[in-house]
C-alpha cells in the first residue's frame, strides 16, 4: 500500500469518511492523511467536525461510511481499546483519569492482564523511562488529584505511550493550560514527532498551530478545505480558510440600524472580569453597552469567554472585578433570581444541562422562570388552572410542537425544546435577553422561527446580547458585532458593513497592522479595532 | 438508589483475538443505553421484582426442605387472613409508612438519606424525654402534640447533621446518615441502661413508663394506634406539597437537574436542609409512635430495622406518597407473615427479611433495565492485528 521509497509512511489515512448524528452531518466525505514523524494540525471553527473525525480514528465513533487505515492497514475500530491496540491514542480535553489512583495505577488501568501478574515496580520503571525519553516528567507514585492540570495531561500522554501508542491525537490540548504549560507542551510535541511518532493536534488557535505544525489541515462545516504547509501560508489566509471565503453582502439585512442608536443603554458592562471553571482568568476586562431595540452579537471561537460572559451577566458566575449595570442599576454579583427579576432573560448555552429539566413535563419546564409569582402561584401554592392556561398560551404563541403539557420534555425535538425555552424566557417581558447559541443543534425550521422571534423582540424594544459560534447567524441578526478573543473584546464592528475577513482575524486575536504592532507590545487591554462608533 | 451500571468489559468489544484471523460473525448480547427511559419498564419493574423475589425465595425454601407454596400461604394467612393478623399488619405499617415517606421525599431530591433508622431512634428519645421529664403532668391534649413535635424535632436534627455536611461541605450524605444510625442506636442504649433507666424496673433496660396521658389511643382491642392517622395525614400532606406547591416543584426540579435549579435561582442549600429535616422528622414521628403507641417506654431494640425497610418501601412505592402507603402495608404484611411462620411452622422469621432483601436486589437490578436494554448484535470481522506505525516501510 505504501510506496517503499516514501520516507514517511502514512500513519493515518482516511478516505471518504462520513459521520452523521441524527440529521446533522458532522463529517461529509472526508479525506485525511497524517504521517509518522509529523505534527499535523487540524484546525477549524467549533462544529467544523475536527473532534468527530479524530474520535473516529481513536475508536470512539464508527463512521457511517468511508475507510480508515492505520499504518497502512485497513481497520475497523469498535472501541478505543481496539484503537490503542493499533497504536492510536487520544488525549481528550477532559482527562480520563481516576483521581484517587496513582499515576502508575492509572497507566495499568484497562490493560489486559494476559495472565501476567501486575508488577507495579516494572510499570513505574517503564513510566520513568518513557518520561525521560520524551521529557514528560511525572512521578509514577503521585496520586492524580495531587497533580496540576498540566501534569495530569502529561500523565495522559505517558499512559498512552506506555500502552504502545505511536499515533497521538490531542483535542485542543492547550485550552486547559496556562501559557507556560502550553509552551512546554508544544516542545514536547515537537520532541515526540522527532522520535517518529505521529501527532495530530486539534486546535483553533492559529498562532499556536503555525508555531507547532508541520502541516495544517483546515476543516469547515464537516469538510476538509485544504491541507497546507505552514511555511507557505500566513495567519490571514488561514483564518479566511477557517471562517469561509464568501463575503457577506452588506445589503441583505432588511432591518433598520438607526433607531437603536438613540435608545438608552439597557446593559452596561464596565471592565468586567471573571475566572473560568479552572480558576484561570476567563474575562479580562470587558466593556460593552447594549441598547434597547438592539441586538449586539458576540462573535468568537468557542472557549474565549463566551459562557463566562453570559454567566457573569445573569448572576450564575461571580465577577471578580468590574460592574454589570442593568437599566443603570448596579446588579454586579447579585443572585440569579434578583437579576432575572430585574428583567434579564437567559437562554443558556447548554439548554438540557442548564435551561431545562428533561425528566419533567412541558408544563413544569414552562414555568421554571415565573413559578414563584402570580398568576402562576399564590402564597406557597401553584395554581394549576392558571398554569395550564399560561402553558397553553406559550405553546400556541411560540408554535411549540408537542403532544401536550404532560409530554416529557425529552420527548420533544431539540428545536421545540429551544422554542419552549425561548418562549418561557420572553414571556416575562424582559428588558434584556442573553442568548447563547440559541440555534445550536436546532433544525432549520425552528432556527427560522427563533430568528424571527429575536427580530420581533428587537422591534418591540428588547435589548439582546447574542452569543453564537455561527458567524453567519451573528452577521444576519446583529446590529453590531463585538469580537471576543481570550476574554477581551478585540473590536466592535457594524454588522451592516462588516468584512468577514476582518472579523475572522479579530477572532484569531489578530488586528490590522497597527493592532498587531500593539499586540506585540502586550498592551491589548483596550479594544484594538473599532470600525464604527458603536455606542 | 439508582444503580447505574458502568459499561465495563463485558459490554465492550473483546480484546483482539488471534492476529490476522478473520472471524465469522458471532451473535452476542450487548447492553445498550436507551435513549429515553422506558415508562413501560419502569411501571413493570416493581411488580416483576416482587414476583422474582418470591420465586427466588421459593428456591431457597425448597433447598431447606420446605414447600414454598405452603410457606407463602401460611405467611399470607398470618398477615391478612384474620382480623388480628390485619391489625398487626397495620401496626407495623405505621413506622414503615412514616419512615418510608421521609426517605421518599429525600430521595426525590436525590438526597440519599439512609439514616431513617437513626432518625427514628432520635425521635423516640426526644419524644419520650419530653413526656417523662419535661411535661409529665400535662393533659393528653397538650402532651401528645408536644411529644409528637419533639419526636419530629429529634429526627429532624438527626437528619440535619448529614444535611448540613452535604449542603455546606459537599460530604456524601449516604455515609454520614448511615453511620449516624449506629450513634443513635448506641445513644439510646446508653440512656436505657444508664441515665434514664427505670429505678423500679428490676434492672431491666428501659425507661419508666410514659405518663398515661402520653399513650396514643388505640382502636378497639387491637394494638392499632393513632400513629396510623399521623402516617396517612403525612402521606396526604406530602402528596399535596409535592404536586401543588412551589416547594414541591423546587424539589422536583432540583432532584432532576441541580444546575437548572441554580439557573432558576432556587435556594438549593436551603432546600437540602429543609428536605433532610422533614425526612428525618417523619422518621422521628415513627419512632415516638412506637414508644407512645406500643411499648409505652423507651426500650432497647425499639425498631427491628424499620428505617432500613423504609428504603425499600420508598423505592418500591416509586417515591410517590400513595405508592408508599400501599407498599408499607404490603411489606408490613410480609413482616407479620414472617413472624407467624415462626409460630405456626417453626421456621425462622428471617425468611421475611431475606425476601425483603431479595426484592430490593431485583428492584435495583430491574432499574437498570429502564435505562439500558439488551440487544443481540452480530459481530463483524475483527480489525486487523496491531503493527507499530513507525516500523512500516
Amino acid at each position: 500500500m505504501n510506496d517503499e521509497t516514501d520516507p514517511a509512511p502514512l500513519a493515518i489515512e482516511m478516505t471518504g469518511v462520513t459521520k452523521r448524528f441524527g440529521g446533522v452531518v458532522a463529517n461529509d466525505n472526508v479525506d485525511f492523511a497524517a504521517r509518522a514523524g509529523e505534527v499535523h494540525a487540524l484546525v477549524g471553527e467549533n462544529g467544523a467536525g475536527k473532534s468527530t473525525l479524530m474520535s473516529i480514528v481513536a475508536g470512539l465513533y464508527r463512521p457511517d461510511s468511508g475507510r480508515l487505515s492505520v499504518a497502512g492497514q485497513a481497520v475497523q475500530f469498535r472501541s478505543p481499546r481496539d484503537a490503542i491496540a493499533h497504536g492510536v491514542g487520544m488525549v481528550y480535553q477532559h482527562f480520563m483519569l481516576v483521581d484517587s489512583f496513582t499515576v502508575a495505577e492509572n497507566a495499568m488501568l484497562g490493560q489486559d492482564g494476559q495472565g501476567r501478574r501486575l508488577d507495579p515496580a516494572a510499570v513505574e520503571r517503564d513510566l520513568r523511562r518513557i518520561g525521560d525519553r520524551y521529557g514528560l516528567r511525572v512521578d509514577p507514585r503521585a496520586r492524580v488529584w495531587q497533580l496540576s492540570v498540566g501534569e495530569q495531561q502529561r500523565v495522559e500522554i505517558v499512559r498512552l505511550l506506555y500502552r504502545g501508542a505511536r499515533i497521538l491525537i490531542f483535542d485542543e490540548p492547550t485550552a486547559v493550560l496556562t501559557p507556560q504549560e502550553a509552551a512546554e507542551l508544544v516542545r514536547t510535541l515537537r520532541g515526540m514527532a522527532a522520535e517518529g511518532l505521529c501527532i495530530v493536534f486539534i486546535s483553533h488557535k492559529l498562532d499556536e498551530v503555525l508555531a507547532v505544525a508541520d502541516r495544517i489541515t483546515t476543516m469547515r462545516r464537516g469538510r476538509v478545505v485544504a491541507t497546507v504547509d505552514p511555511v507557505a501560508i500566513d495567519r490571514r489566509s488561514l483564518a479566511r480558510m477557517m471562517i469561509g471565503r464568501e463575503l457577506q453582502p452588506a445589503d441583505v439585512r432588511g432591518h433598520l440600524l438607526t433607531p437603536a442608536r438613540a435608545e438608552r443603554p439597557v446593559l452596561e458592562l464596565r471592565a468586567l472580569r471573571a475566572t473560568g471553571d479552572r480558576g484561570l482568568p476567563a474575562l479580562a476586562g470587558i466593556d460593552l453597552t447594549v441598547r434597547a431595540g438592539e441586538i449586539l452579537g458576540i462573535a468568537g471561537v468557542a472557549g474565549n469567554g463566551q459562557r463566562e460572559l453570559a454567566e457573569a451577566i445573569t448572576g450564575l458566575r461571580s465577577a471578580t472585578n468590574g460592574q454589570v449595570l442593568i437599566d443603570g442599576r448596579d446588579l454586579t454579583n447579585r443572585p440569579a433570581r434578583a437579576i432575572a427579576r430585574a428583567g434579564v432573560a437567559h437562554v443558556p448555552e447548554d439548554r438540557l444541562g442548564t435551561g431545562l429539566v428533561s425528566g419533567l413535563d412541558v408544563a413544569a419546564n414552562a414555568i421554571l422562570r415565573d413559578y414563584r409569582r402570580p398568576p402562576l402561584a399564590r402564597g406557597p401554592f401553584l395554581l394549576g388552572r392558571s398554569i395550564a392556561a399560561f402553558v397553553d398560551r406559550l405553546i400556541a404563541r411560540y408554535d411549540v410542537k408537542t403532544s401536550g403539557q404532560a409530554a416529557r420534555l425529552r420527548d420533544l425535538s431539540g428545536g421545540n425544546q429551544q422554542k419552549l425555552l425561548l418562549a418561557r424566557e420572553l414571556s416575562g417581558r424582559p428588558r434584556l435577553l442573553v442568548a447563547v447559541h440559541p440555534t445550536r443543534g436546532v433544525d432549520i425550521g425552528a432556527t427560522e422561527t427563533i430568528h424571527r422571534l429575536l427580530r420581533e423582540q428587537r422591534a418591540s424594544g428588547l435589548a439582546t446580547l447574542l452569543i453564537s459560534e455561527d458567524l453567519d447567524e451573528v452577521l444576519d441578526l446583529a446590529d453590531r458585532v463585538a469580537v471576543l478573543c481570550e476574554g477581551r473584546i478585540m473590536g466592535i464592528v457594524d454588522a451592516a458593513t462588516a468584512d468577514r475577513d476582518e472579523i475572522g482575524l479579530l477572532m484569531a486575536g489578530i488586528g490590522n497592522g497597527s493592532a498587531e504592532a500593539r499586540h506585540a507590545d502586550g498592551s491589548t487591554m483596550r479594544p484594538v479595532v473599532s470600525v464604527t462608533s458603536g455606542g | 438508589m439508582p444503580m447505574v451500571p458502568r459499561c465495563g468489559r463485558s459490554c465492550r468489544s473483546q480484546a483482539v483475538d488471534d492476529p490476522g484471523v478473520t472471524h465469522t460473525p458471532t451473535p452476542r448480547l450487548r447492553i445498550e443505553r436507551r435513549i429515553a427511559p422506558s415508562r413501560f419498564a419502569s411501571a413493570l419493574v416493581p411488580v416483576v421484582s416482587v414476583l422474582m423475589a418470591l420465586i427466588f425465595g421459593g428456591f431457597v425454601l425448597l433447598l431447606s426442605g420446605e414447600d414454598p407454596i405452603a410457606v407463602y400461604r401460611a405467611m399470607l394467612d398470618g398477615a391478612f387472613g384474620s382480623e388480628n393478623g390485619i391489625a398487626e399488619t397495620l401496626v407495623k405499617t405505621i413506622p414503615l409508612l412514616l419512615a418510608g415517606l421521609g426517605v421518599g421525599i429525600a430521595f426525590r431530591m436525590q438526597l440519599w438519606n439512609i439514616g431513617a433508622e437513626g432518625q427514628l431512634y432520635l425521635g423516640a428519645i426526644a419524644g419520650s424525654g419530653l413526656a417523662l421529664f419535661v411535661l409529665p403532668d400535662a393533659p393528653a391534649l397538650v402532651l401528645v402534640p408536644a411529644m409528637v413535635a419533639a419526636g419530629f424535632a429529634g429526627g429532624a436534627v438527626w437528619g440535619l447533621i448529614p444535611g448540613m455536611l452535604r449542603a455546606f461541605l459537599g460530604v456524601n450524605e449516604v455515609i454520614t446518615s448511615l453511620l449516624l444510625n449506629y450513634v443513635a442506636f448506641l445513644f439510646s442504649d446508653y440512656l436505657v441502661y444508664g441515665r434514664w433507666r427505670d429505678p423500679a424496673g428490676f434492672g431491666f433496660p428501659g425507661t419508666a413508663p410514659l405518663p398515661e396521658a402520653a399513650w396514643l389511643p388505640r382502636w378497639g382491642t387491637t394494638r392499632v394506634h393513632l400513629g396510623l392517622a399521623f402516617g396517612l395525614a403525612a402521606a396526604a400532606i406530602l402528596w399535596v406539597v409535592l404536586r401543588r406547591t412551589r416547594w414541591g416543584y423546587e424539589i422536583a426540579v432540583t432532584g432532576e437537574n441541580e444546575r437548572a435549579a441554580r439557573y432558576a435561582g432556587m435556594p438549593t442549600v436551603r432546600n437540602i436542609l429543609l428536605v433532610m429535616a422533614v425526612s428525618g422528622g417523619l422518621a422521628g414521628i415513627a419512632g415516638i409512635g412506637e414508644v407512645a403507641g406500643l411499648g409505652h417506654q423507651l426500650q432497647r431494640n425499639l425498631s427491628p430495622g424499620y428505617g432500613y425497610t423504609a428504603i425499600i418501601v420508598a423505592w418500591l412505592g416509586r417515591l410517590n406518597p400513595v405508592g408508599i402507603v400501599l407498599v408499607a402495608f404490603l411489606l408490613a404484611g410480609l413482616l407479620v407473615g414472617g413472624d407467624q411462620l415462626q409460630m405456626s411452622m417453626g421456621l425462622p422469621a428471617a425468611i421475611a427479611p431475606m425476601l425483603q432483601g431479595t426484592i430490593l436486589f431485583f428492584l435495583l437490578g430491574g432499574e437498570a433495565l429502564t435505562r439500558y436494554r439488551l440487544v443481540r448484535v452480530r459481530r463483524p470481522a475483527v480489525a486487523a492485528p496491531p503493527r507499530p506505525v513507525g516500523e512500516v516501510g
